[in-house]
């Protein structure tokens, strides 16, 4: 039994603070492709300006073994400075942004309107004809409304992938 | 000294040889023209002209893992870099230091499509420890000082350092090594005590364990098989070695059961299957080592030593992970087990000593001893018995002979066996042994080669010529791709699809163009003679033993079998229902 549980996927989303040089980004994603992980969402940018330090929040799947493995080989990166698992360490907010347009006319584009006034997302562009929505959340929360946009006009959706920190006072 | 201006090019230099690098193995081009302009300037650094540059980071390798020291390469951009790669991948595997300088073209002309340029830290990225492109003459030494911490540090790996020329030929100003530590990059290497106090106390109540021992040990330093050997022998525990840990501990002690894996010794794995506490110092759990992952080591608990966190529980589970230096974890076991002061159950060791005693008898490196073909064998238990109490380093290509060398070389201690363990890049053994000989001038060193590995990088005789190194390369010759035509014979029908080596070179005459001796042996009693030749001429030596074609290496875990479904020798068929299974593995 116990070696099923051994086999399970279960996703992790894992908080990598790496120093902002030439090259970094790509040496963690050749390290996900060379090792065949999967990446399921990877965002990056520059946190501490003073440092040039980035963080990079990657939501990956896998065994409890693979993920080990992932995290075992993140640290080993010359340039990493502090790998941290937020789903192994307790609770923690995570957040994603998407801008998504929607083209339609009539009933459709009130209904759409009307949708992303319940999900409180922000319309950030408008035509006669068309919308482009911002919103924030969970990635459910943006996975059902891009769902319920399909049939009242969706034309193109940009997601950031997910950002999150550990709830409470502590820092990683 | 620290306000003097120099170009990028002596800024390397000097960054080298405060790095107490002494050679530099490499081959100029339009890029490093500058490193070799200042590098005439100065006699402080011997360079090692190679024919190719695989065979500079082979050499590298050869004099790392022979001397502790970290390997120098230096290369021109493009072709010198991409030609490195192979070697770069090689010393990646089995963990060997090495610093690689490639050249580059200058900084306004990358992403150009210039000539000779190459996306060298693209391409290199995924078979380095790490790499720089250094875009500023004011970083060249910084750089420089970190590439050999980072080499050397931790698991030990190659790191390249890409310099454009223009970085090269500009002024700065040299930055002596730096005593600080690194801002990321601090490996563990003292062990948690509560680890090797658990890890003592299940030694202690062990009834059948064994010791595994590999690479790590010899990367540590001899110290570290020092420590190993007291260990071993403060327990009474037997000891077997992976390929890369060969010399960990000295193959004539009893309680040494030689090297295990797939063609490993017979006592080795049935007591790897049978145990009941396995301590992995500085082993990584290959595939060669552990056969069907499934059945490995079924019944055991397991301790494992190893520097990189990365290796421990990746594919096998252990039950007491060690993330240290192995010899400090050494250090800290023997102390325990000291403090411990343990009664172990010395009547179920006996029994578990007569039962690999047992497994010994079957004698699993026996072979036809009457035959009237050199049996490739006998060739290197003569050339073993011929080197005895000589200061011997053997390298090896990659096949079967490097197998043979394995079982029938009995190494006594560290750093005195180079092989390509974790590629198996054919092609290894002869720069690799220039490495050595330049490491060890006095020193007798022997490249076990195989006819179709050596071929490979046979240009690098005309450096053993230059260089007038007394190299020998002794070629167990079987006119096959020995391992490959094997594999043909038992898992595809002897079918044997291109690994038949038609029109080779005239290896004695090959030896002569390239101002060697060529030596040769077609019979078994013309074996000792020539070995005793070889070894008395104080010139490079190519030995051509021509050996029995049909010979294939036993014993033999099929791929895709367990550690107790080991093949004898020819006639005995495996049990194994894994055949199939076996045939989409490597």
């Amino acid at each position: 039994m116990a070696q099923d549980k051994n086999q399970e996927i279960e996703t992790h989303t894992v908080s990598v603070l790496v120093d902002n040089e030439a090259g970094v980004l790509a040496r963690v994603i050749g390290l996900f492709s060379g090792r065949g992980y999967n990446i399921e969402s990877l965002t990056v940018a520059e946190t501490d300006p003073k440092n040039r330090q980035s963080r990079i929040t990657i939501v990956t799947g896998g065994t409890p073994m693979v993920i080990e493995q992932i995290k075992a080989q993140l640290e080993r990166l010359v340039p990493v400075h502090k790998v941290n698992d937020l789903t192994m360490e307790g609770e923690y907010v995570a957040r994603e942004l998407a801008l998504i347009k929607v083209a339609g006319k009539g009933t459709k584009r009130v209904e759409s309107l009307r949708i992303a006034d319940i999900f409180r997302a922000r319309v950030v562009d408008s035509t006669n004809e068309s919308f482009i929505f911002e919103m924030t959340g969970s990635t459910d929360k943006l996975d059902a409304f891009i769902r319920l946009m399909e049939p009242l006009g969706l034309i193109d959706v940009c997601r950031t992938g997910i950002v999150a920190l550990p709830r409470g006072p502590k820092p990683f | 000294m620290s306000s003097v201006e120099m170009t990028g090019a002596e800024i390397v230099l000097s960054a080298l040889r405060d790095q107490d690098v002494d050679v530099v193995f490499g081959y100029p081009g339009g890029a490093v023209l500058p490193i070799y302009d200042a590098l005439f300037k100065r006699n402080d650094l011997r360079h090692i002209l190679v024919r190719h540059e695989q065979g500079a980071v082979h050499a590298a390798e050869g004099y790392a893992r022979s001397s502790g020291r970290v390997g120098v390469v230096l290369v021109t951009s493009g072709p010198g870099a991409t030609n490195t790669v192979t070697g770069l991948t090689d010393a990646l595997m089995d963990s060997v230091p090495v610093v690689c300088l490639t050249g580059q073209v200058p900084t306004h002309l990358i992403g150009n499509d210039a000539f000779q340029e190459a996306d060298t830290t693209g391409i290199t990225r995924s078979c380095t420890k790490h790499n720089y492109l250094v875009k500023s003459v004011h970083e060249v030494a910084r750089v420089i000082h970190e590439a050999f911490y980072v080499a050397k540090s931790g698991r030990p790996g190659p790191v390249v350092v890409d310099l454009p020329k223009d970085v090269l030929m500009a002024k700065g100003t040299y930055a002596a090594k730096p005593t600080s530590i690194h801002r990321s990059y601090r490996p563990r290497t003292k062990p948690d005590a509560d680890a090797i106090e658990r890890a003592a106390r299940l030694m202690a109540a062990a009834k059948r364990p064994i010791f595994y021992a590999g690479g790590g040990v010899i990367n540590s330093g001899p110290r570290a098989a020092r420590l190993l050997t007291r260990l071993v022998r403060m327990t009474g525990f037997p000891c077997t070695l992976t390929l890369m840990g060969l010399g960990a501990f000295p193959r004539s002690d009893p309680l040494c059961l030689g090297m295990l894996g797939m063609h490993g010794m017979y006592e080795a794995n049935l007591a790897m299957h049978g145990c009941d506490v396995l301590i992995n110092v500085g082993a990584r759990f290959d595939d060669r080592v552990t056969g069907r992952l499934r059945d490995f080591s079924p019944g055991s608990k397991k301790i494992h030593i190893d520097i990189d966190p990365s290796s421990i529980n990746k594919n096998v589970a252990v039950e007491v992970p060690i993330v240290a230096d192995a010899g400090e974890a050494l250090d800290a076991l023997i102390k325990a087990w000291r403090r411990l002061k343990p009664e172990v159950d010395r009547k179920a060791l006996e029994r578990w000593w007569a039962e690999i005693n047992k497994w010994r008898k079957r004698d699993c490196l026996r072979f036809d001893r009457g035959s009237k073909l050199i049996k490739p064998q006998l060739a290197i238990e003569r050339l073993y018995h011929h080197t005895r109490g000589r200061d011997v380093y053997i390298t090896t290509e990659v096949g079967q002979h490097q197998m043979w060398a394995a079982q029938f070389f009995r190494f006594e201690g560290p750093n005195h066996w180079m092989t390509s363990g974790g590629l198996g890049t054919m092609g290894y053994g002869l720069p690799a042994a220039i490495g050595v000989q330049i490491a060890h001038p006095e020193a007798l060193v022997i490249d076990i080669a195989g006819e179709s590995s050596v071929i490979m990088n046979i240009q690098e005789m005309s450096t053993v010529a230059q260089y007038r190194l007394p190299v020998k390369v002794f070629i167990v010759n079987n006119e096959y791709m020995g391992m490959v035509r094997q594999w043909q014979e038992l898992l595809h029908g002897g079918r044997y699809s291109e690994s038949y080596m038609a029109s080779l070179p005239d290896f004695v005459k090959l030896a002569e163009a390239f101002h060697a001796v060529g030596l040769r042996a077609t019979k078994p009693e013309e074996l000792d003679g020539v070995i005793a030749e070889m070894l008395a001429t104080d010139r490079p030596v190519i030995a051509d033993i021509v050996v029995d074609p049909a010979e294939n290496c036993f014993p033999m875990i099929p791929s895709g079998a367990a550690h107790n479904e080991m093949l004898l020798g020819p006639g005995d068929e495996s049990e194994s229902s894994g055949k199939e299974e076996g045939m989409v593995l490597v």
